[in-house]
């Protein structure tokens, strides 16, 4: 057991020992969801604050019910209808949810690092929710409890990860905490999205995707981010679609047992076929459910630590 | 072994092998005593040291009554009223593998301080159902208590100072029966 962490920033900076006990502590609370009463008092009387500058529902969504079922009380805060659209500065903004005392502060932005700053003079706890193209933490903990709870293990096993890597923080999370735990990681998708730089992160990079799902055992699809491509990194979708979508020809030249995942929103008949999406070795609903659990164990723990012990460990 | 051990008081053996299983045989007469309706009564073990112990009166209870006892295991680590003031502490799995609403439900721990832990135990147990009644088996009783808590069924009273620790020693765990009464 070991977790003295104040914020979670990032899965980069934990060991495997960190993961492994948010894994653990995330079994535990998927247990509490699956009674007739889902709902424990561990952060009774917090406050937590949803602070999501840039777009969001299943992550919001799975933040805002992971603490209602912790018995904390939640803010939700959204850019549209809020005093940034004034010329507030984030500082300032999450200065004055501070004020409000505040126990915890949930950030998404699409400025990299933006967790951090917040984290270097805010006297909360702050958990980043997805920043910019840098790092969904909770995203990689949640594919990776799916993982060990689906597979038994994460070492040794081959995971693909298919499509947008250069703009997906998803996928930078993912590699990080799979690599960590002792999983091969191999990237795929049109070389314009998947530069080789990434085999600096400890993985593969391969642009044929028959050999990139061949030998996996977990498919994880990632969606294209149109919002984050600042110019055509693909000549259209459907070209897209035919050389690196998961349609069924591809699937069968498979492993039986490879799971397909997806951290959603899913564009059907672009990077997964229809019907996959919905096929039984398809664990993108069950990666939801687990998603919860997970937020459920990072705001327990997180909410841990902030006693004479981890002001004495500085 | 630190080098300064040598200088540590000896542990005190405060009960040994034949005696927790005496402690434990009693228990479990007196909880039969207790309750009439054999049917009716199901062992909860708050983890980790009420676990087997739990387990361990279930069998027991079996033999005395001649049906089986059902047992689970019950966290408390989420219902504690201390999760702000230390680090997470780690959650073990709650298995209650029968529904407790209408039971007799024996709360069984290993030892009996404070009695946080006992009160954490109630209120984890309401989420499960609603018990008829709950009754609070433990080995070792060692005072200080900070709430209005009592055991129904004591192993053994041991009068302690706050300086001291217990520590019960079990074969499934630990490997050998025992409890020491050690000087921090």
């Amino acid at each position: 057991m070991s977790w003295n962490r104040k914020h979670l920033l990032d899965i980069e900076s934990l060991t495997a020992d960190e993961i492994t006990t948010v894994l653990d502590t995330a079994r535990a609370f998927k247990a509490v969801g699956e009674r007739a009463i889902k709902k424990v008092p561990a952060l009774r009387g917090k406050t937590v604050v949803n602070l999501f500058i840039e777009p969001s529902t299943r992550t919001r969504i799975s933040f805002e019910l992971a603490a209602l079922r912790l018995t904390a009380d939640v803010i939700n805060f959204t850019a549209e209808a809020s005093s940034l659209k004034k010329g507030e500065t984030l500082k300032d903004t999450a200065r004055n949810l501070e004020a409000l005392n505040a126990d915890i502060i949930i950030i998404r932005h699409s400025a990299t690092g933006a967790p951090h700053f917040l984290s270097r003079f805010l006297a909360a706890s702050v958990i980043n929710a997805g920043d910019g193209a840098h790092e969904h933490p909770t995203q990689a903990l949640l594919d990776a409890f799916t993982i060990r709870e689906k597979k038994g293990r994460i070492e040794g096993l081959n995971v693909t990860i298919l499509g947008d890597i250069l703009y997906s923080r998803v996928a930078r999370s993912n590699i990080w905490a799979l690599t960590r735990l002792g999983a091969r990681v191999t990237l795929c998708g049109p070389s314009t999205l998947v530069p080789r730089v990434f085999e600096q992160m400890g993985c593969r990079v391969t642009y044929n995707v028959d050999e990139a799902v061949a030998g996996a055992d977990i498919i994880n699809l990632l969606r294209i981010q149109h919002e984050r491509q600042r110019k055509t990194m693909f000549p259209s979708i459907n070209e897209y679609t035919s050389l690196f979508g998961l349609n069924k020809a591809r699937l069968a030249r498979t492993k039986p047992d490879a799971l397909i995942m997806h951290p959603g929103p899913i564009n059907r008949g672009v990077e997964i076929d229809s019907e996959i999406a919905d096929c039984g070795r398809s664990v993108i609903l069950e990666q939801v459910t687990n998603g919860l659990a997970v937020r459920m164990a990072v705001l327990f723990l997180i909410n841990g630590g902030k006693g004479p012990q981890e002001v004495a460990a500085g | 072994m630190g080098r300064f051990d040598f200088f540590m008081p000896e542990p005190t053996v405060i009960l040994n092998a034949s005696g927790l299983q005496r402690a434990l045989s009693r228990i479990a007469h007196e909880i039969a005593e207790r309750n009439d309706v054999s049917g009716d009564v199901g062992l909860v073990g708050v983890q980790r040291g009420g676990v087997y112990l739990a387990q361990r009166l279930a069998l027991l209870l079996r033999e005395i009554w001649g049906h089986p006892v059902p047992a689970g295991n019950l966290d408390v680590g989420m219902h504690r009223d201390d999760l702000d003031q230390q680090a997470a502490p780690r959650i073990h799995p709650t298995v209650i593998p029968f529904d407790i609403t209408g039971k007799t439900i024996v709360l069984v721990d290993d030892v009996l301080f404070s009695g946080r832990t006992t009160r954490a135990a109630l209120d984890a147990l309401n989420d499960f159902g609603r018990p008829k009644r709950i009754q609070l088996a433990v080995l070792i009783d060692r005072g200080h208590r900070e709430l209005p808590i009592r055991a129904d069924f004591v192993g053994k009273n041991v009068p302690t100072s706050l300086s001291e620790r217990i520590d019960v020693r079990l074969k499934e765990a630990e490997g050998e029966d025992a409890v020491y009464l050690e000087k921090k």
